[in-house]
């Protein structure tokens, strides 16, 4: 999933609730999987499926206006709860490379990153204009510019400056883990070590 | 001036990357079925062994079922996580408690227990209940697979150092009110997000005067309001607790570690960036109304109305009264109702959260001389064998048969229901548990998170019930 980054531009699929856990992402019990793969066909599982496991017609993901997208949109506090990763690998697997909210539960966050899925955090009259922007026309576009750390809305032509440290951005626009980081960085561990025996 | 969190995450900085995170050194590891095959996946396709294989332990109990583990699971892709943990445990020289064993049992409980965790260590897991080892005195939180897969590599892991937060709480609590509800009600006040993206030192009189089992209790609940993790400054019932145990200090050691473990506290003129102050006076026990841990209310409370309710679902309600809303028609619950005398079906006592010696002798003591109500399920889950072992010591395996209840086999069983123990759907289940998500003990279930006292007064009432009643 090492995926470069650079400037994104998409439609939105709009989730307009709050505290979404990542147990709805991805409920429990399709976290027994020994790899990453087909955690997207369970996105949002019980609320995109009924007890049939057909499609629920008015869940956002079944709307074929929206299909195309790569950019999710959702309500305040996004990813509480479980630290489970497969709720990133949900994410990802379905396609979505960019995630808005105005406010990202941390390990979510962290684990989102480690997917190479941007978490792009903005104020919540940007993301209420966005919600607006989307019900009005679910054409609406949005553009993520990771190197210049902005997004904006092309409806309404409002942007906002996002936050991310200089390590994770280079990271992300080159494609690179912090595995590769930390193994390059074994000596100072060793150092460290003997230090404090 | 630095506070305890300060000093334990400094003492443990490698290197601080240039507009970046922190590099950490992790003292202690762990590692459950679920959050590690991709991570063993990882080491193997990079062609790298453990770093440091002795400071890592691995143990099954998401899948594990909570009657017959000496048979296998029956469920295949159960058995075969529950497998892949224990041939990845021995390629890459882990320890290893496999189920049965009599060291089994759910992580954040077996780690205290054995001593594993210890004061003024840094401790992860790919668990987010990793904060339950914050009651030793540790800097403890749950991390992702990636994550696990650094530690696994490394010993290290990259991580922006969060806030500090202190939250005080004062005074005695009342009868009846036991550290779960004190947990259920910082998150009431706080929301599941009021303490994101910090680490919280709980202290105060109460927090002095709780058990360690009531502390663990506790630091478990502290990613319910966003936490990284949670932690009380270790002191003499930590050490008391600790003293002994099959991998804490011994003989000499143990004196120099006691020594350095008095120093972790943070200094009197520490600054925190944000510090709470809350009166145990105001807490009652609680119960949860909604479908997170923050939905709650004292038991003899009302569930909350929004202003503008009832208004037409389309008409002009906030995103969060929607939020709201959407719960409460999950519950099955109204606006402005109260919960007392509600029909229950299910109870479960256990988990992460309440599966120590402490919750199921709270339990035993309100339906001693009691039976079991007709028609509630009762699942009561020993968080370890060791809790297993102690339940039949103290005889309290006899109290609760007497009174209609089975004491079943150790795992996190319906805390998530990733085995058999699933709530069926819209059927309401008091749960000691840490989560009221949305199918979280099974699809469609409906949860309400309460303390072992309140579960117990349900379970033989078959309602709802202030458990002060029968205290």
């Amino acid at each position: 999933m090492k995926q470069k980054f650079d400037i994104i531009t998409s439609t939105c699929v709009p989730l307009p609730i709050e505290n979404v856990d990542t147990d709805q992402i991805i409920p429990a019990r399709f976290l027994k999987a020994t790899d990453k793969a087909g955690f997207g066909e369970n996105l949002f599982r019980d609320w995109r499926y009924d007890k049939e496991g057909k499609p629920v017609k008015d869940f956002v993901l079944n709307d074929p206006r929206y299909a195309n997208s790569v950019i999710l949109v959702a309500g305040r506090n996004f990813g509480s709860g479980s630290s489970r990763e497969h709720a990133a690998w949900a994410i990802a697997g379905y396609g979505f490379r960019v995630v808005v909210s105005s406010f990202f539960a941390d390990i979510h966050k962290q684990n989102e990153m480690n997917n190479f899925v941007l978490p792009v955090q903005v104020s919540e009259p940007f993301l209420q204009e966005l919600f607006a922007s989307i019900k009005a026309d679910p054409k609406t576009e949005v553009e993520v510019n990771l190197p210049l750390q902005t997004i904006t809305n092309l409806a309404t032509g409002r942007s906002e400056h996002f936050d991310i440290n200089a390590y994770k951005k280079h990271c992300l626009i080159e494609g690179l883990d912090d595995i590769d980081f930390l193994m390059k960085n074994q000596t100072k561990t060793k150092l460290w070590e003997q230090a404090n025996k | 001036m630095n506070t305890l969190f300060d000093k334990i995450w400094d003492k443990h900085v490698v290197q601080v990357v240039d507009d970046g995170p922190t590099q950490l050194y992790i003292d202690r590891l762990y590692c459950h079925e679920v959050t590690s095959p991709q991570a063993f996946d990882g080491l193997r396709a990079r062609g790298l062994k453990c770093f440091r294989p002795e400071k890592i332990f691995c143990m099954p109990d998401h899948n594990t079922p909570t009657h017959d583990q000496d048979k296998p699971i029956a469920d295949p892709v159960s058995r075969k996580q529950v497998d892949a943990l224990e041939r990845n445990a021995r390629e890459f020289g882990l320890t290893h408690y496999g189920m049965m064993s009599k060291d089994n049992g759910i992580i954040h409980v077996v780690g205290p227990e054995k001593g594993l965790s210890l004061p003024g260590m840094t401790i992860v897991c790919g668990d987010s209940h990793t904060s339950t080892h914050g009651a030793m005195g540790a800097v403890a939180f749950g991390i992702g697979t990636s994550e696990v897969e650094m530690v696994l590599a490394s010993q290290c892991i990259l991580q922006q150092k969060p806030k500090s937060m202190r939250i005080n709480i004062n005074g005695q609590l009342g009868r009846g009110v036991t550290p779960k509800d004190v947990a259920l009600y910082l998150m009431a006040q706080l929301t599941t997000s009021g303490a994101t993206g910090c680490f919280v030192e709980y202290a105060g009189e109460v927090v002095r005067n709780m058990s360690m089992e009531g502390r663990l209790t506790l630091c478990n609940l502290s990613i319910e309001m966003g936490a990284r993790g949670g932690f009380v400054a270790p002191d003499d019932v930590t050490f008391d607790y600790l003293k002994g145990r099959e991998y804490a200090p011994q003989g000499e050691a143990w004196d120099k570690a006691v020594a350095y473990w008095r120093t972790l506290r943070s200094d009197d003129d520490a600054v925190f960036d944000r510090e709470l102050t809350f009166d145990a006076a105001d807490i009652e026990p609680r119960i949860t109304y909604g479908t997170n841990p923050g939905m709650g209310i004292g038991i003899t409370e009302n569930i909350p109305t929004t202003p503008d309710y009832p208004l037409n679902p389309n008409g002009r309600l906030s995103q969060q009264e929607l939020s709201t809303l959407k719960s409460l028609q999950y519950m099955g619950f109204k606006p402005g109702e109260k919960l007392l005398g509600k029909k229950v079906d299910y109870v479960f006592l256990g988990a992460c959260t309440n599966g120590r010696i402490e919750d199921f002798r709270a339990f035993a003591s309100i339906v001693k001389g009691h039976k079991k109500a007709d028609g509630v399920v009762a699942w009561l889950v020993p968080g370890s064998w060791a809790v297993s072992q102690q339940i039949h010591d103290e005889g309290l395996d006899r109290e609760l048969a007497e009174a209609g209840f089975e004491i079943r086999q150790p795992g996190c069983s319906a805390c998530l229901a990733m085995n058999d123990d699933k709530v069926p759907a819209g059927c309401l289940c008091v749960s000691t548990s840490n989560r009221n998500f949305e199918g979280r003990q099974g699809p469609g279930a409906r949860t309400v998170l309460a303390s072992p006292l309140t579960a117990a007064a349900a379970a033989i009432t078959g309602v709802i019930t202030d458990p002060r009643i029968f205290l």
